[in-house]
């Protein structure tokens, strides 16, 4: 461990004087890249993005801290919480267990808020709640907002992780595929500006719908984003896959993102769109 | 018939397959082939028929029949280009001012390296928005497997009908007994809770109307669901504002 601190300084994180030594008590998180443990508050000042430039999964709440203005940020639709539609065996404790975890009442947050001055209406997945599974209030949440926002002629920025649709809702949550697309298209013929940012993992059911329906399309780094999983793939086709498979950097380079955005200068790439577009701060 | 019964008759090889509704219900029918982009993709088959002296767009996912016409198609699995061949014939149909009548069977979207590298997700999410918005009837029947996203990317239509014995879900039942109950034998066990019979999406409001089964393949059973569909599409033709009330129908789920 005393190696740790006397060594040189052997990347930017710790050039630019950032302590690796936790506070008493602090939380250290393993990056799953370089297996480098790291105290939570040097995460904090780098934006979860790991001096390896692995960038963690993060909560929907620190994400809005992250990337909007300081308190612009205003929640709607919050009391929209998923119900069992279907009797689901077992559904209701993992309800319960995922709100406990997330601290959310479901997998996707929804609001306004201002990015460097200019008023956006903004949706951000939770990874902590059940992976970001849509759920039908998960897709009511995103429809209602993007109805908001095409009354109001707001553009859209919504940033997405997800497993896919939720199983446990069955046909109720295939049919949010359709429901979001349509207030996507609705929201689109008026002439509005929906950015999507693909964030770690954007798979499944969100991939084949709101994800992919972006005018501009960003990724961070080295994210997962397909549609059919990963494993299933290999199985079906027997073949050993390209190394950067269903990665950020495969998609773009297949055509399906626009841009590849380091977390760091997310919310400088967003405000930049935003401007483009007529935004006004 | 449990639910799983059900499964099995849906993916049952012996049932009538797209070609064999369009060969009986229509006629004078003309294929048109590729999606302008890359490939004709043999797994949806599309093109120009009249349904009495109705002239329509009929597109549909084709298993195949024997074991070599099944593989060229894949099984009834449709790589993007299949989705952007259908899209590309919805959007000449509505050009033409034509209804479109779809016809779904799969088990879901290809899986592949190919198809992950050719915007499976992209694929299907751009007929999720464009069918939402097109300004002529549409009408999705299925009549065996409705796989995922890889039908519903077929079926955002204003009328959904369904088979007695299709089935419509968002995961096959194996896949979600393996996720749930690690143990994909355990498949009737999820078919049951996954509520996906034709009964099932009626009462959830997913489908408008289930066909009986009653002689299928028969010149009969042809017949009554070809009157049946001329019925829905003058009804339809007749309405002002098809894509506000489609949007209306999708939006009431979860509402």
């Amino acid at each position: 461990m005393a190696l740790r601190f006397t060594r040189k300084p052997e990347n930017e994180l710790e050039k630019e004087g950032r302590s690796l030594e936790p506070h008493a008590g602090e939380t250290e998180y393993v990056c799953p890249n370089c297996h480098r443990t790291l105290p939570e508050t040097t995460l904090d000042d780098n934006q979860w993005v790991c001096s390896c430039g692995h960038h963690f999964r993060i909560s929907a709440r620190r994400r809005i801290r992250m990337l909007t203005d300081e308190g612009s940020f205003s929640e709607l639709f919050a009391s929209i919480e998923s119900t069992d539609p279907l009797s689901f065996p077992g559904y209701q404790e993992k309800l319960e267990k995922a709100r406990k975890a997330s601290g959310e009442k479901e997998s996707v947050v929804t609001g306004t808020a201002r990015i460097d001055g200019m008023e956006a209406a903004i949706f951000v997945m939770s990874p902590e709640f059940m992976m970001g599974s849509m759920g039908a209030a998960t897709g009511e949440k995103i429809t209602l907002l993007f109805e908001y926002a095409t009354e109001r002629g707001l553009p859209v920025v919504g940033w997405t992780v997800s497993g896919g649709a939720r199983m446990q809702e069955g046909l109720m949550s295939l049919m949010q595929m359709a429901k979001t697309s349509g207030a996507v298209k609705r929201h689109s013929d008026r002439g509005l500006l929906y950015i999507t940012v693909l964030t770690d993992p954007t798979t499944g059911g969100v991939t084949a719908s709101f994800a992919m329906e972006g005018d501009i399309i960003v990724a961070e780094p080295g994210a997962t984003v397909g549609f059919a999983g990963r494993r299933v793939v290999e199985q079906t086709t027997m073949e050993s896959l390209p190394r950067d498979f269903q990665t950020s950097e495969f998609i773009l380079a297949h055509g399906f993102a626009d841009i590849i955005t380091p977390r760091g200068d997310e919310k400088r790439m967003i405000a930049e769109l935003l401007r483009f577009h007529g935004g006004q701060a | 018939m449990t639910a799983y019964d059900k499964v099995r008759t849906a993916r049952s090889t012996s049932r009538p397959t797209t070609q064999d509704y369009i060969a009986s219900m229509f006629t004078g029918f003309i294929e048109l082939h590729g999606d302008r982009r890359y490939r004709d993709d043999e797994a949806i088959i599309g093109g120009l028929a009249y349904l009495g002296d109705k002239p329509v767009t009929v597109i549909g996912i084709e298993k195949g029949h024997d074991t070599i016409e099944r593989m060229r198609r894949s099984f009834g699995a449709p790589e993007p280009e299949g989705y952007r061949k259908a899209l590309r014939l919805m959007k000449q149909a509505e050009k033409f001012r034509r209804p479109v009548v779809c016809f779904v069977d799969t088990s879901g979207a290809y899986c592949g390296i190919g198809a992950e590298e050719r915007g499976q997700g992209q694929a299907i999410a751009e007929n999720l928005m464009e069918m939402m918005a097109l300004r002529i009837p549409t009408v999705s029947i299925l009549i065996g497997e409705g796989g995922s996203g890889g039908a519903l990317a077929l079926a955002v239509s204003d009328k959904v009908w369904m088979l007695e014995n299709a089935v419509y879900s968002v995961i096959s039942p194996e896949g979600c007994a393996s996720i749930l109950y690690k143990d994909a034998s355990e498949a009737p066990k999820a078919a049951e809770s996954l509520r996906l019979t034709a009964e099932d999406a009626l009462s959830l409001g997913v489908a408008e109307r289930v066909i009986s089964e009653d002689g299928i393949g028969t010149e009969d059973f042809y017949g009554r669901l070809a009157e049946e569909l001329y019925g829905e599409l003058e009804a339809l033709g007749h309405e002002t504002d098809l894509p506000g009330t489609r949007y209306q129908r999708f939006r009431a789920f979860g509402r």
